[in-house]
């Protein structure tokens, strides 16, 4: 394990650094088909919901939608804080508050 | 002090930089204390911070170190989350084009969502191109020292936090900060919905292969749309 976290993280850096000098390098030379620079618009969206949905409803393992799952009720109260704000630091510290409280108050 | 033009532009990026460093501090230590939580070595969660130099696949490489997930899926997820640096790539590379190979290698390494974010904006205004990237590596070297420093932060404090305390909540908390912002039409929507959605269905799959699953049909719907009401 422990050396294969290290072949990990140097796989995923290597990758990461050719992904993000790819077109500097290429300047010029290649120019990107429409549609694979729309679908790139689209990979931070599904990926970060696609790892945010399942901590906020299901994050004990089976799915929990009431009004007892503390993590749902702060992460829908932070969703609204970062679309009227966009901001990054209110939207944590509230919805960390909010997680804290509503764990005492459901308790 | 030194006023050449080249280091005048090293210091304003480094001054634009800073207001955004507040939500960034804060994220480098929460990385380094999940790090820390999940079973990681000291020495391999401070290397990340430099191997990848990038929040969102540092946090959930270490997620997947927890679930003991086989390499190959650390490596595809860290990958498909970072492509996005793609996009930010074809974005600079025409303000990039005259510089040497180093020079692009540099920058391309230090081209992250927060240095982007106010190079590009930079980039865009009137003037000479000719000292820019100074400001380009004045931004970028502010955010990786702030990263680096806040991930050791992480580190020392992680042995001290108690599990109790829910801190791993503030990742979800993290992305959400991040992504919600990006989400402005009917196609980045659709996307959002389709891949949380398809998160949950695909909950049962082992190694969290339903993020990848999820991420993926995300962006169909989202290009599929993006299609369809143009």
């Amino acid at each position: 394990m422990e050396v294969s976290i290290w072949i990990v993280m140097a796989a995923i850096g290597t990758l990461t650094f050719l992904t993000r000098l790819s077109f500097i390098a290429l300047s010029g030379r290649w120019e990107a088909p429409p549609l694979f620079r729309s679908a790139l618009r689209f990979v931070p969206i599904a990926v970060l919901t696609a790892i945010v949905v399942p901590e906020l409803v299901m994050h004990t393992g089976t799915l929990d939608l009431s009004l007892t799952n503390a993590r749902l009720l702060a992460g829908l109260l932070a969703i609204l804080i970062a679309w009227r704000t966009r901001n990054t630091v209110l939207t944590i510290v509230i919805g960390m508050v909010a997680f804290w409280v509503l764990q005492i108050i459901i308790k | 002090m030194n006023t050449s033009p080249s280091s005048r532009e090293f210091l304003l990026g480094v001054r634009d930089e800073l207001p955004i460093l507040l939500g960034v501090i804060p994220f480098g230590m929460i990385y380094g204390i999940l790090a820390l939580s999940m079973g990681l070595e000291a020495a391999a969660a401070q290397s990340m911070s430099y191997l990848i130099f990038a929040g969102s696949a540092q946090l959930m490489t270490v997620q997947l170190v927890g679930a003991a997930a086989p390499a190959a899926v650390m490596i595809i997820t860290g990958f498909v989350i970072n492509l996005r640096h793609a996009l930010y790539s074809a974005s600079v590379a025409s303000y990039v084009q005259h510089l040497s190979p180093a020079w692009k290698g540099l920058l391309a390494y230090l081209l992250t969502d927060e240095a982007y974010a106010v190079t590009i904006t930079h980039y865009r205004q009137e003037g000479e191109l000719g000292h820019k990237h100074w400001y380009f590596l004045g931004a970028g070297l502010a955010l990786w020292t702030s990263w680096q420093i806040s991930t050791a932060v992480g580190i020392f404090l992680g042995a001290q936090v108690p599990a109790s305390w829910g801190l791993e909540f503030t990742l979800a908390l993290t992305f959400i900060a991040l992504v919600v912002p990006q989400i402005r039409d009917r196609p980045s929507i659709l996307a959002a919905l389709t891949a949380g959605l398809v998160a949950v269905i695909a909950a049962g799959l082992p190694y969290k292969l339903s993020l990848l699953t999820a991420a993926l049909a995300g962006i169909v719907v989202g290009l599929w749309s993006e299609q369809k009401w143009k």
